[in-house]
């Protein structure tokens, strides 16, 4: 009989799945203007759950309140791109939605908004 | 693919994005801290020996791959934008990855460490390249400021449109006023309103 102190893989080992797995080894986004920090929200209107992965499930929870790319991927500890081809799986569900546009160079209202809530912190 | 502004309640808000440069050790960690709303996340990238995205891992088993870790905070501006600092890594082959993050950015902050001057000239050759705003800040360590402003200024040959402000990285209201010193400076760069 095997006690738990005969396992081979622990914590420190890190995860048995490795991260690639999770996205059956894709590197390449379907959702190409997915940025550091592009934000993406859990859809109102979210779809069947049940063909989902446990990771996607993660990361619809994470994103009940809006959060970019780079914080996904912090929070659920995978790479960018890991994170990126997940992310794009769900908005092609259309159970995440996502900003309509990629980082431009802020124009003067959005400048003084930024300058006025850094002050304000 | 559902875009904001189609059929759903729901809104997704603004990013914006201000860089954090500097030399090794010139405090950028400790500045994202001190004003961040959130500890510091680390996330990071896979990056191929060419430093270009991969489509498959199939095959590339052999070659070599890294990560480089980036390090960021976030100031919630109000309900619709969101500002992140990313600190930039620090090794030099990981220069392409400034391109993402100086990409439609506010500007960046260049840290300087008056002792080691010369470890902020690759940041400041970049954004000048580029032509990212950025201006300068040195970073007081326990006061010692040998230095004046135009002392630095001078030692970094910048133009004299570039600001050069003193601070303390470790300090919320010193490291406040340098991210509102690189807005107006920003601000200052676009055509008159």
């Amino acid at each position: 009989m095997s006690s738990r102190e005969d396992w081979w893989y622990d914590e420190a080992a890190g995860p048995l799945v490795r991260p690639y797995a999770m996205v059956r080894g894709r590197t390449r986004p379907n959702a190409p203007d997915l940025h550091l920090v592009t934000q993406v929200r859990t859809s109102s209107f979210a779809s069947d759950q049940t063909s989902l992965t446990v990771e996607h499930r993660e990361i619809m929870s994470l994103c009940v309140r809006p959060l970019s790319v780079a914080e996904v991927a912090a929070y659920l500890d995978v790479p960018l791109v890991v994170v990126k081809v997940l992310l794009s799986d769900l908005i092609e569900r259309g159970d995440v939605i996502v900003q309509n546009s990629a980082p431009r160079v802020p124009d003067r209202d959005l400048l003084q908004a930024v300058l006025d809530g850094v002050r304000g912190i | 693919m559902v875009f904001v502004g189609s059929d759903d309640q729901l809104t997704v808000p603004t990013s914006v994005k201000i860089v954090i440069a500097g030399g090794f050790g010139t405090g950028k960690t400790t500045m994202v801290s001190s004003v961040s709303e959130i500890p510091p996340l680390k996330t990071e990238e896979l990056l191929t020996e060419a430093g270009v995205h991969v489509d498959d891992l199939a095959g590339i088993e052999g070659k070599n791959t890294t990560t480089v870790a980036l390090d960021f905070g976030r100031i919630t501006i109000n309900a619709s934008v969101v500002l992140y600092l990313f600190g930039t890594p620090g090794q030099n082959r990981f220069w392409f990855m400034w391109d993402e993050l100086a990409h439609g950015a506010i500007g960046a902050v260049v840290l300087v460490d008056t002792r080691r001057l010369d470890s902020s000239f690759p940041s400041i050759d970049f954004f000048e390249h580029r032509g990212v705003p950025f201006i300068v800040a040195v970073n007081c360590f326990d006061g010692g400021q040998l230095y004046t402003v135009d002392e630095v200024r001078h030692a970094l040959d910048l133009d004299d449109a570039i600001p050069v402000l003193l601070c303390d990285a470790r300090d919320r209201e010193s490291s406040k006023a340098v991210l509102v010193g690189l807005i107006q400076h920003s601000m200052n760069r676009l055509a008159p309103a």
